[in-house]
């Protein structure tokens, strides 16, 4: 792991950035902005390995990410029995009857070549025929469970296991949507992965907000159970109070600051085991194969090395990546709200921190996370002081005045698209560029 | 027999009208995705937004107009600020092109690039929007709200459901045919316009016979700014101005691109209306027609909905798959206008 | 002094020059054809000469003019056409919009010159509003010298025009190319089909790894017996 001079500045340069927030803002303000950025730098990675490694364009990060988020909910959350008793059978028959008319309609599909025009009627009615029996079994039980307990459940529940393990089943599910995804438009034009992509992300992004059953859609499931102690818990924990007399703040601040920092000591080890295992792979033959196709697909495939195939892995990687950190997301917040995904916060800010920090390079793409996530918060603050600043030569109630500091909030978007326009032009290489082996 | 006619009714009235409508507005939106594709050969992530700014500076303009004290009669004003709203996107997109894709076109950047940097676009052109106008919905539509009102039809036919078409729809759907007719008109009859396709079809050559590339691709943005504009302006009358829903638009509209051959402009026009009645159709509540054309004891209970109307956004992701599935290049095949 | 003529042509892709210095040149109403074994260097001499790659050393005259900084498309406005072996045709455009984007650089009526190629072509003229993409190879290449004889170019230059034709449709081809070269026009084109070139030929070249290994007329080069054995089979 070999880190220059230059590239161990700047993450000194970011942690006196936390330390600055400390001072001026709060610790508080600090050490959440501090998560935060772990977590957005272990997105990043996710892409990373994706884009910089293999030059896979993936517009679905909010999808993968949202599917962390539900994984968390559903392992955490207690079962609602009454719930199940009143639906889980339906949901099961319903689930199996997808799956079964799925198989029919691949199966028929590949043997009815033959048939030219009528194979894709076949196909269809099939699969139509398929899913009206799969609605007549699930639509009575989906009902059936919204109606129990409406106010505070109204949905199946999840498992009522450790929020923590979520992070693996997180990184499960993305997988699988990612497979499917990839199985369909990898070894296609390249735009088309990035366009498959989008649509899913949207797609999956609709599911939880509207099957109700599963994830409470947009009531949303608050409450969350947490892997690290309450603050209220501290608060009465004998041991917890005489260790926090000795700094000389109130206690509420020491079990605030705590638990925080719980979080990131929980995160920064995934990060680690992230980055090491990203390392390690980048320096593996594997990874030099994928930087080999990356730079030219026709050669690598002449060399009898199945592109798709490995685009399909290197794919499915990084997105089970993106959703161990959805879920880490959703573990830090609590709750799960399907309605808070949005593109350019959850796909489009990665791609930024992704190639700011420099495509192909791990370090980068944390250091990426960190400082993009920073300047995302940080940039409100700002802006706002700068737009007051510009303007205060200004009657305080001119409208122009009064425009630009309602504005300020937007700045962030135009200044992050202005950044990667400019990095991709003037610094393609990022920060911390690939270094070539 | 009315029996009959009142279910066609409740079909025209919910499906074949909106689904019209809303078909010409993707068949202009997947237009302008397509002539970007067969001329800079890359799939512009920026075109909703780009849809997006167009119109809000057509409403910026109806404002104006308005405030004026001009309008323009039972139609809306915003058809009078088009020709402003299209001025200001296409000046936006030459600078765009000017400053940013130019670079990576003398650089003959890979495809992925260029998306990247749409992406980029995308984001500047976000952040304008919100800076200018904020975030809010806004609505702009004014004049005469229906042409054929639902009570004045039942009256008029005597049927017990009534068909309402609204001036927006009717609006939509003749400026989408002129629309459409002056594109194809250009592209087929003028010099220019079959350069353009001379370019599309095999650059090389184009350059072998004297067709000036950065003329070709300056047309290709004036004539997508406008596209987007219109399409952009013609959703918004329709439903409301969202800065949000044109990104949302972006997968139908995608979808409608491949769907009929991404770099076809026939392909693009079908694709439009393809992804927009399969919409309306999958997510239609059939109950009332069905209730016409059965007798009365066999009657559904339920909605006999296909897929709610949640999901339509996933019915244009789903044709999409289906499509890469089994024909990737598209109904039309197509890759030159 | 050639009317048109690449002297001690120096080019290549990468680091690797592919021509070493050979010279190459043509008249008005004039047939030269260039020779030579596979990798010799033929299309990369009509690539330079034409402005697709720039020259390292040497230099192009065009009517005793130093062309050799020239754009292609400044050399199509000077009177140069060109017919490059593959891809030149627009595909999805029919016949007849395909010579009317070879004549894009004309600003006068170009009805007389597509009579003109519809004359020397007839069957272009039976199928103008087909696509290009839809016809025979040999009409395609039919559309493609035609595209290139709409700027009523001084020298037409063409990139192995018989390739893939049959026997037939490429004596057709060169039958049509002498009347082209009657009309005034300086012709120079690479052949693989070293034999049937050379016989039409007024002038031609044979290269060997980048140089001139032979340049006569076409009946003298016929005759050589040296030329006969090691580049037309004997």
């Amino acid at each position: 792991m070999s880190l220059s001079v230059r590239n161990l500045s700047m993450f000194a340069l970011m942690a006196l950035l936390f330390v600055t927030v400390g001072f001026v803002q709060s610790w508080d303000v600090s050490l959440a902005l501090l998560n935060m950025c772990i977590i957005s730098a272990i997105m990043a990675l996710g892409v990373n390995i994706q884009w910089g490694y293999a030059g896979l364009f993936n517009v679905g990060t909010m999808g993968f990410a949202a599917l962390g988020g539900l994984a968390a909910m559903l392992v955490s959350v207690p079962p609602v029995a009454g719930a199940w008793q009143a639906g889980g059978v339906g949901i099961f028959g319903g689930l199996v009857a997808a799956l079964l008319t799925v198989a029919a309609g691949v199966a028929i599909w590949r043997r009815t070549a033959r048939l030219g025009r009528r194979r894709y009627w076949l196909t269809g009615l099939v699969v139509l025929v398929g899913y009206i029996i799969m609605r007549a079994i699930i639509d009575p039980a989906v009902e059936a469970i919204e109606a129990v307990d409406v106010t505070t459940a109204g949905f199946l529940g999840g498992l009522g296991l450790p929020i923590v393990f979520s992070w693996l089943v997180g990184g499960i599910f993305a997988a699988g949507a990612a497979w499917v995804v990839g199985k369909i438009s990898l070894g296609l034009r390249s735009d088309y992965l990035a366009i498959a992509t989008l649509g899913i992300s949207e797609i999956i992004i609709y599911f939880l907000k509207f099957e109700e059953w599963l994830t409470r859609g947009v009531k949303n499931v608050t409450g969350l159970p947490r892997p690290v102690p309450y603050e209220i818990e501290l608060k009465q924990s004998p041991a917890f109070q005489s260790w926090a007399s000795g700094f000389d703040t109130n206690i509420e601040t020491v079990a605030s600051l705590t638990v925080k920092l719980c979080y990131a000591g929980l995160f920064s080890v995934v990060l680690l085991v992230v980055l090491y295992l990203s390392e390690v792979a980048l320096r593996s033959p594997w990874g030099r194969m994928m930087r080999a196709i990356r730079d030219n697909e026709t050669a690598a495939a002449a060399m009898g090395k199945n592109v798709t195939s490995r685009h399909l892995q290197v794919f499915i990687l990084g997105s089970a990546v993106v959703g161990i950190a959805g879920a880490m997301l959703t573990t830090l917040d609590g709750q799960f709200n399907p309605p808070t995904y949005q593109p350019l916060r959850f796909t489009f800010l990665i791609w930024v921190m992704v190639i700011i920090g420099g495509s192909g390079n791990n370090w980068g793409a944390v250091l990426g996370g960190f400082i993009i996530w920073f300047f995302w918060i940080e940039a409100e603050p700002i802006g706002l002081w700068l737009m007051g600043a510009l303007t205060s030569g200004m009657a305080p109630d001119h409208w122009l005045r009064l425009h630009l500091i309602e504005s300020a909030a937007h700045m962030r978007l135009l200044t992050m698209g202005l950044v990667l326009l400019l990095v991709l032009r003037f610094a393609p290489r990022g920060l911390i560029p690939e270094i070539k082996r | 027999m009315s029996d009959v006619l009142n279910a066609l009714v409740i079909l025209a009235n919910f499906v074949v009208v909106p689904g019209l409508a809303y078909g010409s507005q993707l068949a202009l939106g997947a237009l302008g995705v397509t002539l970007v594709y067969a001329v800079l050969r890359f799939s512009n992530f920026a075109h909703g937004e780009t849809m997006a700014i167009g119109t809000m500076f057509v409403i910026l303009a109806t404002w104006g107009l308005q405030s004026a004290g001009i309008g323009f009669g039972p139609l809306p004003t915003a058809l009078l600020a088009l020709p402003v709203g299209i001025f200001a996107a296409i000046i936006l997109c030459l600078v765009t092109d000017r400053l940013v894709y130019r670079y990576y076109r003398r650089q003959k950047a890979s495809g992925v690039i260029y998306l990247i940097v749409s992406v980029g676009v995308m984001f500047v052109y976000n952040g304008l929007i919100r800076f200018v106008i904020g975030p809010r919905d806004q609505i702009f539509t004014d004049g005469q709200r229906f042409i054929i009102k639902a009570r004045e039809f039942k009256k008029m036919t005597g049927l017990n459901e009534g068909l309402a078409i609204k001036t927006t729809q009717a609006v939509t759907v003749v400026t989408a045919v002129v629309t459409v007719a002056a594109v194809f008109w250009f592209l087929n009859r003028t010099r220019t316009g079959k350069s353009m396709r001379a370019f599309s079809d095999n650059e090389d050559l184009a350059l072998l016979s004297g067709i000036n590339p950065d003329r070709v691709v300056m047309i290709a943005w004036i004539m997508t700014a406008a596209l987007a504009t219109i399409a952009g302006t013609l959703y918004g009358l329709d439903k409301s101005f969202k800065p949000f829903v044109y990104l949302q638009l972006l997968l139908p509209i995608f979808a409608a691109a491949i769907v009929g051959g991404v770099g076809n402009p026939i392909g693009a026009i079908a694709g439009g209306f393809v992804i927009a009645f399969s919409e309306l159709f999958v997510t239609f509540a059939y109950k009332r027609v069905v209730t016409y054309l059965v007798p009365d004891s066999m009657a559904p209970d339920t909605l006999v909905q296909f897929l709610s109307t949640d999901y339509k956004f996933a019915v244009s992701f789903v044709i999409l798959v289906i499509v890469l599935l089994v024909k990737p290049t598209g109904i039309f095949s197509g890759k030159s206008l | 002094m050639s009317f048109l003529v690449g002297e001690e042509m120096v080019c290549g892709y990468g680091g690797a020059d592919i021509l070493h210095g050979c010279t190459i040149g043509v008249e008005p109403g004039e047939i030269a054809v260039v020779v030579g074994p596979n990798g010799a260097g033929k299309s990369t001499a009509m690539k330079a000469m034409f402005g697709m790659l720039a020259l390292r050393e040497g230099q192009v005259l065009l009517e005793g003019e130093d062309i050799s900084r020239l754009k292609p498309q400044e050399r199509v406005l000077r009177g140069m056409g060109f017919v490059p072996q593959t891809h030149n045709v627009f595909t999805s455009m029919t016949v007849e919009e395909n010579l009317e984007m070879g004549a894009f650089i004309r600003r006068d009526d170009i009805a007389g010159t597509m009579q003109q190629v519809f004359d020397l072509f007839p069957i272009l003229h039976e199928k103008r509003a087909q696509p290009a993409g839809e016809l025979s190879g040999g009409q395609r290449q039919q559309v493609a010298v035609g595209r290139a004889l709409m700027t009523r170019p001084k020298i037409l230059m063409l990139d192995e025009p018989t390739a893939g034709v049959s026997p037939i449709v490429m004596d057709e081809l060169f039958d049509r190319i002498i009347e082209v070269a009657q009309t005034g026009i300086a012709i120079l084109m690479v052949e693989q089909n070293a034999k049937q070139a050379l016989n039409i030929a007024d002038r031609g070249y044979v290269l060997v790894q980048g140089r001139n290994a032979y340049t006569d007329t076409g009946a003298a080069l016929m005759a050589d017996p040296e030329v006969r054995r090691a580049f037309l089979g004997g």
